[in-house]
């Protein structure tokens, strides 16, 4: 404690701080889906209804954590040692997609009402590009260890799931507008994401490496 | 040396998931024992839930019909929910009306078994049996035609009206991982206790059609449930219109051995329609019929005839002769067998010669 409180006197995030800036910039300024426009189809899709998107981002957040850990795991003590990081694209949608059935089983078990609404946007979180998205990017950053990945993973799943609660509120206030025509349902959700998106690299200036 | 390890590794993984995802299974699709009550407690059984409201009904030898096996496209299996469904799922509206859905219908299919239930099925469901025969004839109709004809084993006799159908179970081979269940007419004559006849068609790419004609053999068991469906004939003495082409004569038969037996004096015309020549069978045992029946005549219609043929019948689409032989058809009846868009085709060209639509009868598979 006294090792992290004499660093960042000096200046330098310790493991801690480190922490914290991860999760930082992987919910605000790297944030998975205003940034890198990942999972846009579920986040079309579900955001039309709050109390749906808020059960959705919960399971994204699951998802994303846990399996960022697991793909690290797998990348640490399997992929690398055995000289087989060309594998990782298949195994990691492979490691996702049982997750999912995992948490499909789980949420069907202890909260049907739930399950019946997401209906088929729970399978389809399997492919949902943010997920895959995650534990790649999360190997890209090279420094990264057991802890800092879960915290990527986390980070990346709030941050989505910020981005979708903030645009099913959004869409809940502009139901009544006079939208024209054309640009009803996909359309305007399309520009108030661009919106938003632009909003959301004010937040780069936040956190200094 | 990579590659083994590489191949190895992922085998590994996917393994290791699988077989975490089965435990998981285990616990979590664990619902206990239901209670189904069917009827208003007329009949009552437990089962461990967790499988469809249909696979639960069919274990405890209760078959509701259904064409696709349990897939949700075809609509046959629905039956009343009183209680214990779940809300209704974006998989069962497209075959539901809304009258029906306030009546609280639901596709069995759909519906897992999580808890106790009380259901309402039609008393015509209780007779439904399973039969397990023999294969005793297996006989090329035409190109892609077959008639297939069974002894049956347990139970020994089949009590059923002609224009019925059975579910024909087809079991895993080869190229298909799971049995499923397909729905054919009844060929033969009810007097025949003893004995099936089916005629089937190849439908190419077909599941159970490829095991009949390529998997079957004479003397192999099958096991098929029945029977089933509403098509029969009235019992008014209209003159009735048969119209059907390829493998939708089965019903038809059954019928008119049916008639040959009864010697029923009421008209009958069949409207057979087919493209060319080799779609043609059973000419012969239409001009018998013709001789035995009082009043029953075979109307064969082609739409291409090839000149080499020597076609001198008709010509032309089934439902133009149709509408070239009748002027007015008020006080007949129509009995239908075929895809939906000739039923749909042949409705359309009836009801044009003044047949009111209660009078039309079919059956769309």
């Amino acid at each position: 404690m006294l090792e992290q409180v004499s660093l960042a006197a000096q200046g330098q995030p310790g493991v801690l701080g480190q922490l914290v800036i991860i999760f930082l910039a992987a919910a605000f300024t790297d944030n998975i889906l205003l940034s890198r426009f990942l999972g846009m189809c579920s986040f079309l899709a579900i955001s039309r209804q709050m109390k749906t998107s808020i059960g959705l981002g919960i399971a994204v957040v699951f998802v994303t954590t846990c399996t960022a850990g697991i793909n690290y795991l797998v990348h640490a003590y399997v992929t690398v040692p055995l000289g087989i990081e060309f594998l990782e694209y298949i195994i990691f949608i492979v490691v996702i997609a049982a997750f999912v059935q995992l948490v499909e089983m789980v949420v069907e078990r202890f909260s049907p009402p739930l399950y019946f609404a997401l209906g088929i946007f729970l399978p389809l979180i399997t492919v949902n590009c943010a997920i895959l998205g995650v534990s790649l990017f999360m190997l890209a950053k090279q420094g990264y260890g057991f802890w800092q990945s879960l915290v990527f993973g986390a980070g990346s799943g709030i941050g989505w799931m910020l981005a979708i609660v903030l645009m099913a509120g959004i869409r809940s206030r502009i139901r009544e507008d006079k939208v024209p025509e054309g640009l009803r349902g996909a359309g305007i959700t399309l520009i108030v994401s661009g919106i938003i998106a632009l909003a959301f690299v004010g937040f780069s200036g936040m956190i200094k490496f | 040396m990579v590659f083994f390890v590489a191949v190895g590794t992922l085998c590994a993984i996917c393994g290791a998931l699988a077989f975490l995802l089965t435990l998981a299974d285990r616990y979590l699709n664990d619902y206990g024992l239901c209670t189904i009550s069917i009827n208003a407690g007329e009949r009552v059984f437990t089962t461990t839930g967790g499988d469809s409201l249909l696979t639960s009904l069919s274990q405890e030898q209760i078959f509701i019909p259904s064409a696709c096996g349990g897939r949700g496209s075809c609509g046959l299996c629905k039956l009343k929910v009183l209680g214990g469904g779940g809300p209704l799922l974006p998989t069962e509206t497209p075959h539901l009306e809304a009258d029906e859905i306030k009546d609280r219908m639901r596709l069995s299919c759909q519906v897992k078994v999580r808890e106790d239930m009380a259901i309402e099925i039609p008393e015509a469901l209780f007779s439904v049996r399973e039969f397990r025969a023999c294969v005793t004839e297996l006989t090329p109709l035409t190109h892609d035609i077959q008639l297939v004809r069974m002894e049956l084993i347990d139970p020994e006799t089949i009590d059923f009206t002609p224009g019925a159908y059975v579910q024909l179970q087809a079991p895993e081979y080869p190229d298909s991982p799971e049995s499923v269940y397909r729905a054919y007419s009844v060929a033969s004559d009810p007097r025949d206790t003893r004995h099936l006849d089916l005629i089937i068609r190849r439908v190419p790419g077909g599941i159970c059609t490829t095991w009949v004609f390529d998997h079957l053999t004479v003397g192999q068991r099958v096991t098929f449930n029945g029977p089933h469906g509403d098509f029969e004939m009235s019992d008014t003495e209209s003159e009735m219109i048969f119209i059907a082409g390829g493998s939708g004569m089965a019903p038809f038969l059954s019928m008119l051995l049916d008639m040959v037996q009864t010697q029923t004096t009421r008209p009958a015309r069949y409207f057979f329609g087919a493209v060319n020549r080799r779609d043609m069978f059973y000419l012969d045992e239409m001009k018998e019929f013709e001789a035995k029946i009082p009043d029953f005549k075979f109307i064969p219609a082609l739409s291409n005839p090839e000149e080499a043929e020597g076609w001198d019948g008709e010509t032309g689409l089934v439902t133009d002769v149709v509408k070239a032989h009748y002027r007015d058809c008020s006080d007949k009846e129509a009995y239908l067998c075929g895809s939906p868009g000739m039923i749909d085709a042949c409705v359309k060209v009836l009801t044009g010669l003044g047949m009111p639509e209660e009078n039309i009868f079919f059956d769309k598979f």
